[in-house]
Parts: C-alpha cells; structure tokens; sequence
C-alpha cells in the first residue's frame, strides 16, 4: 500500500475545472462533479472550479430540486467542504443571470442576494491564473 | 505566475444564438491581459465569428466583430480556420476578417498538440 501511494504521487497532478452547462438542463453538470470527486479521491489536486455561462446557476442557493433528485448546489458546497476548494463563479456572467452575492445585490439594488455559502464571485482573471497553475485544465458543457 | 502555458481556444460556435462566442472572447482577452499566449481556432459553426461586418442590432445583441477586430491590440493573431468547415459551409478564406490560416485535419491536430491547455467553446 505505502509502495502504491508512493508510485502514486509521481502521477498528481494539478486540475483546473472550468463547468459551462447549467445543473438540471445538462448532463456535463453532474459528470463534472464525479470527475471532481474522482480526481480527490485518487489524491490529485483540484486547484479552482470556475463556473461560467449558463453554470453560473450551479451557485444558487435558491435551487429546490425534487427530493429524489440530487441538489447539485449543495454537492458541491459538500465537496469544497470536505477539500477546502475554491468554487468561483464568474461574476459577469452571474450577475447578468440574477446569482448575486450580498455586494452586488446591493450595487444593483436588488431586492435579495442567492449566491450559496462556499461560492465565490469574481472575474475571468481567477480562470486564467488558474489555467496557469494547472497541469490539467478540462471545460464541463461548451 | 508560473511558466506560460500555450492556449488554443476552439470556437465551434456561431457567433449568435447562445453565448458561446462571447464567453470565449471574454476569455481570450483576459488571456491577452494577463500574457497567456493564445491562439484561436474556429470550426464548424464557429467559421463565421470570422465573417467581417456584422450586423446584430436587428437581434439586439452586440457587434462580436468589432471585438474581433481588437484582437492584435491584445497580441492575439494566431488566428486558425478549419478548412473542411469552410468548405462545408460554403465559404473562402476571402471572405473572412482577421486573415486567419486555414487549416487541415492534420494540421489541427498538430495545433493542439503544440498547446498546453485547450478550451472549447
């Protein structure tokens, strides 16, 4: 086992997760949280998860699946959890969309902010430092 | 940052419709912003993002091809077209802005071996 682990490591590599396609209307959402979750659990590293276009709605803390169904918000609000991640949501493409965080709902005068716990607003910048950092960048649902 | 990666942006996508050409200029701008070496492919529906002169007022949307058109002031100018896209929709390179090099199956596959990173819009 401590041979495999250390044969392992030579193989961890840095990913980046970029997630276009909006939950519940794609399948791309959810294969790109297994693929998450997979690449954790094998012990590679998952450095930022920056949702943009229509995945933007992944950070809604306003989404009220069926029971049955998984709320695939709170998945990957678990998921940060449990890893310490860095979910980004992009804010021009949220704020256009109504996923506001307490700032911009109040730079828009809005009447309430949904951005859920864990999320983060902010810009293209956060997507191409971690394109950088990352051996590894793959897009959810072009 | 790190060492530069190499990113080629694949736009498959008409320039109307869904907000994919945008978002992927959205992104290769940043890209220029921040030093990242950036090339650009079009294929498929993406091939008329390159036509010159658009006129999206009638949509309500917004003219991409002034966007387009600023591209070399971000150093952006590998720019790439898929030959058997062109072909199949019907178009030449000479009716395209930002004289982008056409490009074969073959040599597309060389473009994305050469880059580090490849997004798809």
């Amino acid at each position: 086992m401590g041979f495999f682990l250390w044969q392992n490591s030579w193989l961890q590599m840095i990913f980046t997760l970029i997630v276009q396609a909006a939950p519940y209307s794609h399948q791309s959402a959810d294969t790109a949280y297994r693929f998450a979750k997979s690449l954790l659990d094998q012990g590679h590293s998952l450095h930022r998860v920056f949702f943009y276009a229509d995945g933007v709605h992944t950070g809604s803390a306003l989404a009220s699946p069926p029971q049955d169904e998984p709320n695939i918000p709170e998945r990957w609000q678990q998921l940060a959890q449990d890893h310490q991640l860095d979910l980004v949501v992009c804010i021009a493409a949220a704020v256009r969309r109504g996923v506001l965080d307490a700032n911009e709902s109040g730079r828009y005068s809005k009447p309430g902010h949904n951005l859920a716990d864990g999320f983060e607003l902010s810009g293209l910048g956060q997507l191409v430092e971690a394109i950088a950092v990352s051996d590894r960048t793959l897009t959810f649902g072009a | 940052m790190s060492a530069k990666k190499k990113v080629l942006i694949i736009n498959r996508r008409a320039p109307y419709g869904r907000s994919n050409a945008r978002d992927s200029l959205d992104v290769a701008l940043t890209c220029g912003v921040f030093e990242l070496p950036v090339s650009l492919l079009f294929a498929d529906d993406g091939v008329y993002q390159l036509l010159g002169e658009h006129d999206a007022q009638g949509i309500g949307q917004k003219n991409l091809s002034a966007t387009m058109a600023a591209l070399p002031m971000y150093d952006i100018d590998q720019l790439y077209v898929c030959e058997q896209s062109l072909k199949t929709q019907g178009l030449e390179t000479s009716d395209l802005a930002n004289a982008p090099t056409a490009v074969d199956q073959d040599a597309i596959q060389q473009l994305i071996k050469e880059h580090d990173v490849v997004l798809t819009f």
